[in-house]
């Protein structure tokens, strides 16, 4: 039995998130046994045969012109038609915008159920158990699945690529499947509202988030000042999102984005429940906050008390001064 | 157009978790219910629709216990026209059985767009509306943070890592909603009491043999004690030390 796992690409590049779903399913293939199979919808072949160096054994890639941009009727088509193919114990997908869209469509057509955003997978036996954040992170649920193959999904930034195993290929196969593209459908058209190079708030390693503390909308250059010199994106509380001091897609919690960085700084943030839900999973945790009984000096592993006009100024400094 | 709005009654964002005798469940003592927030868009979405258009019917769906159709009401108070509660004791946590349950109530309705919250905030699972849209055969687009009807098609756009996809949906479709696509309305005191004389139809359902089981429910082990390194600006070398010697992160 194989692993099968959903490659994503955009705009003809891989996304790194697939090596972190390829390094899991490598994993869980030295348990369950087989080969570690990937599959891949574009228009043009994105440089699959080097997903071997990290550990692909076989990519299978379903060609379509109108696979240039995301199509999820099209993709689910494609990755069920790789499922009959292969038919592996468990499906990978990244817990990424692509793979959350595209993964409840495959386990609909499969008839099969789906673990979302899992962040541990354990073989016990033959059977799978995943560990998926419950309540934005309040708590976990263990699942395990009846049916096969097992779909989940993976939390990015979790599971770590497999070491790389230089100058070894996979062997890239055509897939055929049956798509009617000029059925009524979804289709993109275009982009719009292109973040300004820093990395996206899910898949960053350094986050900084603001909150009511920064008193306005214009100090938040406080924060992406800080944001920019350690290569971190930026996070906000739902506080300031509703206040429309910044957008939607920063907000950190349960009715936002859950995050599990290397490192979270929260400032002038004092830790509502559904913040610490949405960020606690963090590896290390910093604090700054004028009031030193703030709930978010609980969770944090590291905190500094006081003004953060005179403290982000300094902390962004001192971490300029490193590079 | 008829639209249906799928929502589902969820334990409010300020709730202590608290694991149920049986291992598995939320503790449902001393629980607040409220309608799951990313719904509040789809049904705001479905009503500005209908007010845009001047015609048609709102019918929210529920699927669970007794308990959701205050739920309903609270919708049909926002101003949805009637409601369907699709009635099962035993709520179940395995997305592909409550999509089969809905599809099956919806396909008949021949709805020309069925909303959904992107995710409910207790299960986290994002799979529900896009499972019914793939049943019902019909185009989806989930994450939607913008919404545009141009009769036959609609013009959304969809969150993703580092900006938006605009999407041209033929319709009818199935859309899941993101907090940001509109700010949703106060169910007014006239609605309130208007909602109490709109009908509710109850439906027994059963939801099959189980696609996934849930093992256990566990709450996070709790954070080991932190430290506070110093006060003010004084104490940024030490706090840039510990994350560079210590925690190892810059």
């Amino acid at each position: 039995m194989s692993i099968l796992v959903f490659i994503e690409q955009r705009d003809g590049q891989l996304r790194p998130v697939s090596r972190e779903a390829i390094g899991e399913a490598v994993r869980l293939a030295a348990a369950l046994g087989g080969p570690v199979v990937g599959v891949c919808c574009a228009a043009a072949d994105p440089g699959l045969a080097a997903l071997g160096e990290a550990g692909a054994d076989q990519v299978l890639f379903a060609q379509h012109e109108a696979f240039g941009t995301y199509d999820g009727a099209g993709y689910a088509a494609a990755v069920a038609e790789a499922v009959q193919r292969v038919a592996p114990s468990a499906v990978l997908f990244s817990a990424s915008a692509m793979g959350k869209d595209l993964a409840p469509r495959v386990a609909a057509r499969l008839g099969v159920g789906l673990a979302s955003d899992c962040t541990m997978v354990v073989a016990e036996g033959d059977r799978l158990v995943a560990t998926r954040p419950v309540f934005a992170g309040k708590a976990f649920q263990k699942v395990a699945f009846p049916l096969r193959p097992a779909l989940l999904s993976l939390r990015p930034k979790v599971f770590a690529a497999a070491a790389v195993q230089v100058g070894r290929s996979a062997l890239v196969e055509p897939i055929a499947f049956a798509w009617d593209a000029s059925a009524p459908r979804a289709k993109v058209t275009g982009m719009t509202g292109a973040q300004g190079g820093r990395p996206d708030l899910t898949e960053s390693e350094i986050v900084v988030s603001g909150g009511r503390g920064l008193k306005g909308p214009e100090h938040f250059a406080l924060v992406e000042q800080l944001a920019d010199a350690l290569g971190a994106t930026v996070g906000a509380s739902r506080a300031v999102v509703d206040a429309g001091w910044r957008p939607h897609g920063e907000q950190v919690g349960q009715t936002g984005q859950v995050v599990s960085p290397k490192l979270y700084i929260a400032v002038g943030i004092s830790g509502a429940i559904q913040h610490l839900a949405g960020m606690s999973s963090s590896r290390c945790i910093v604090a700054i906050n004028k009031d030193p009984d703030a709930p978010i000096f609980k969770v944090a592993d590291y905190g500094i008390v006081g003004d953060l006009f005179e403290i982000l100024p300094a902390l962004t400094a001192a971490v300029k001064q490193l590079h | 157009m008829l639209q249906v709005v799928c929502i589902k009654q969820v334990a409010d964002t300020e709730t202590r978790v608290k694991v149920a005798a049986d291992g598995r469940t939320l503790d449902p003592a001393g629980v607040t219910w409220i309608l799951n927030p990313y719904d509040e868009f789809a049904v705001e979405a479905a009503l500005r629709l209908k007010e845009g258009l001047a015609t048609g019917e709102v019918v929210v769906v529920s699927l669970g216990a007794a308990g959701v159709q205050t739920t309903l009401r609270n919708a049909l108070a926002m101003g949805a026209d009637r409601a369907l509660h699709l009635r099962n004791d035993t709520p179940s946590p395995d997305a592909l059985a409550v999509a089969r349950c809905l599809a099956d109530a919806i396909r008949p309705l021949s709805p020309g767009l069925v909303w959904f919250g992107k995710s409910a905030v207790d299960d986290d699972g994002a799979q529900v509306g896009a499972m019914v849209a793939e049943l019902l055969g019909l185009p989806c687009v989930t994450v939607v943070a913008k919404f545009e009807h141009r009769g036959a098609t609609a013009i959304v756009e969809r969150e993703i890592e580092g900006g938006r996809e605009v999407i041209e949906v033929a319709l009818p479709a199935v859309l899941t909603t993101d907090k940001g696509l509109n700010e949703p309305r106060y169910a007014s005191l006239k609605g309130i009491m208007g909602a109490k004389k709109k009908s509710i139809e109850e439906r027994a359902v059963e939801l099959g043999a189980p696609n996934l089981e849930v093992v256990s429910m566990q709450l996070p082990a709790p954070r080991a004690a932190g430290r506070i390194i110093g006060e003010g600006a004084a104490a940024v070398p030490e706090l840039v030390r510990v994350l560079r010697e210590e925690a190892k992160v810059i």
